[in-house]
């Protein structure tokens, strides 16, 4: 034992995050007969869920419409009925990767410190948001500024109203599901600020701005703020085709900035370890197991990709534990050699990177722009998919079966005028 | 008058049109299946939402349960029940699927405990 002075604990596996990645990656583990530890930061599980009030949950999970808490309660009380360990308020400090099948995760608790000798390790911390200074927005620096997802716990977890005259700059779905919330609750929003000719969201989250008459600005973004203490005004710039500046500006009145500018994989703990990244998806690299470049670690959920449908992120959970599973009972994950999955013709990333042709596999993949009457397609196997309609805002998600991946050496997946 | 959706019934996102004179549908363009035809027509004649808030609670883990609709609202509505919402309060134990309140027959239910 190398820090004899701190408790030890022994597990097959570590799932690090009690969201719906890590609950359903801890439930499948439990499952498949493995001793599993669940850690979390937070002192409640679900990780983000408990704050996504709105329903839109679940209709591929469970086949039925279920409102974020509902969906996170239905994973905890399976979670639960299993036994399965669990720590809240638990922070990982640090991995450490002694070799093939002895790893450690440190980290502290209410009761203290820990170091957990575990065998695999199921990494589902979820992302964290860009910020204002991360898109450029300058000017004073005032209360009043928030992240979407602060604002979200603020108001739905605190029942805290963050401000009263809103402007979100971005109209990915957090975007505009805040923008609803705010509406709402009484607070008037002035506009919806998007950088992109086209909206980032979902179509039935892009509806939220009819409902509640919001003004959506496209081809737009702030770039400063201004305020004494708190924020008074924003200013507003068009862009042109190549998102660059134009001289068309305006202030808009308000008391808020909520950003909703995207999420980023929160992986620095495994980039520290030297897991490899994918600068498409700023999460590892994996294979069909979703490993990681390092044997024994896996990944899922926005950590792994960022993902706009929960049922994804739990399948991935799923999938991550299985991987695990094969990994302690053969002593690693084997392929008698792995086919390399290749981004082709308006393919923005694509997930898992490598495939064995030994199991069937999901591919997740985001086109980079929008496109009506496309093909995927696979040509190294022939393979041809119709799509009516493809946008960056909507993940695709097809199942490709372990006879086709084994035709090729490699897969070029490209999105095509049909 | 010509009504412009995007339809939400299936990731299709079909551009619907829905023309309306005097009140009633005249024609509805655009969309490709029937579902998507029935929505369109709902959402011109009769348009409701599930709503969801929060409402505070006393004695319980956190400060707030949060609460939906058990039905989707009348779009008309929904400023008024948000009024009625405002003004609930509630004390722990509160469990998920619970009816905490009631407002013109619209169950009010609990989508997370305390």
């Amino acid at each position: 034992m190398m820090f004899p002075n701190i408790p030890a604990l022994r597990y097959d596996v570590v799932v690090i995050g009690g969201g719906p990645a890590g609950m359903a990656a801890a439930i499948k583990a439990k499952e498949l007969g493995l001793n599993v530890l669940l850690l979390d930061e937070n002192d409640y599980l679900g990780g983000i869920l408990p704050q996504c009030i709105h329903p839109g949950f679940g209709l591929h999970y469970y086949r039925e419409e279920l409102t974020g808490p509902e969906f996170a309660s239905r994973l905890a009380k399976r979670l639960v009925e299993l036994g399965v360990e669990y720590r809240t308020s638990a922070r990982v400090l640090e991995i450490r990767n002694y070799s093939d099948l002895e790893k450690v995760v440190f980290f502290t608790s209410p009761s203290g410190a820990y170091q957990v000798w575990t065998k695999a390790i199921i990494y589902a911390a979820g992302a964290r948001e860009r910020h204002a200074f991360e898109i450029g927005i300058v000017g004073d620096r005032v209360a009043g500024i928030y992240t979407a997802g602060e604002a979200q716990t603020l108001m739905d977890i605190y029942g805290i109203m963050p401000g009263r005259e809103v402007v979100i700059v971005g109209s990915g779905d957090v975007g505009l599901i805040m923008a609803r919330r705010f509406a709402l609750e009484g607070a008037k929003v002035k506009a919806v600020v998007e950088l992109m000719p086209y909206p980032g969201g979902l179509a039935r989250n892009v509806m939220i701005l009819r409902d509640f008459n919001i003004p959506l600005y496209l081809s737009h973004k702030v770039v400063e703020v201004r305020g004494r203490g708190r924020v008074e005004k924003v200013k507003v710039v068009k862009v042109d085709e190549n998102l660059n500046e134009t001289g068309e500006e305006f202030w808009i009145e308000a008391d808020t900035l909520v950003v909703s500018a995207g999420l980023v994989p929160a992986v620095k703990k495994l980039k520290k370890i030297g897991v490899e990244i994918d600068p498409a998806t700023g999460g590892p690299v994996v294979n069909d197991r979703l490993e990681t470049s390092i044997p024994g670690i896996f990944v899922a959920g926005n950590s792994l990709l960022i993902n706009d449908l929960v049922d994804y992120v739990a399948e991935q959970g799923g999938l991550a534990a299985e991987g695990a599973k094969e990994f302690i009972e053969n002593g690693g994950i084997e392929s008698r050699k792995w086919i390399k999955v290749e981004r082709g013709e308006n393919v923005r990333l694509i997930v898992p990177h490598y495939l064995s042709g030994e199991r069937d596999v999901y591919l997740y993949l985001r086109v980079t722009r929008p496109m009506e009457n496309v093909e995927l397609r696979i040509p190294e196997v022939d393979k041809r998919i119709r799509l009516p309609v493809v946008k960056p805002a909507e993940m695709l998600r097809i199942r490709l079966k372990a006879e086709e991946i084994r035709k090729a050496e490699r897969l070029t997946v490209e999105v095509v005028k049909a | 008058m010509i009504y412009r959706f995007t339809c939400i019934v299936c990731p299709l996102g079909c551009a619907i049109e829905v023309e309306v004179e005097n009140g009633k549908i005249k024609d509805v363009r655009g969309c490709t299946c029937p579902r998507g035809k029935e929505w369109a027509i709902q959402e011109v004649t009769n348009p409701k939402r599930v709503v969801m808030s929060v409402v505070p609670v006393e004695g319980g883990a956190l400060p707030t349960v949060s609460v939906k609709t058990a039905e989707p609202v009348p779009k008309e509505k929904i400023p008024k029940l948000m009024k009625f919402l405002a003004n609930l309060k509630l004390k722990a134990p509160v469990k998920i699927g619970d009816v905490v309140a009631e407002w013109e027959g619209i169950k009010i239910v609990a989508t997370r405990g305390a």
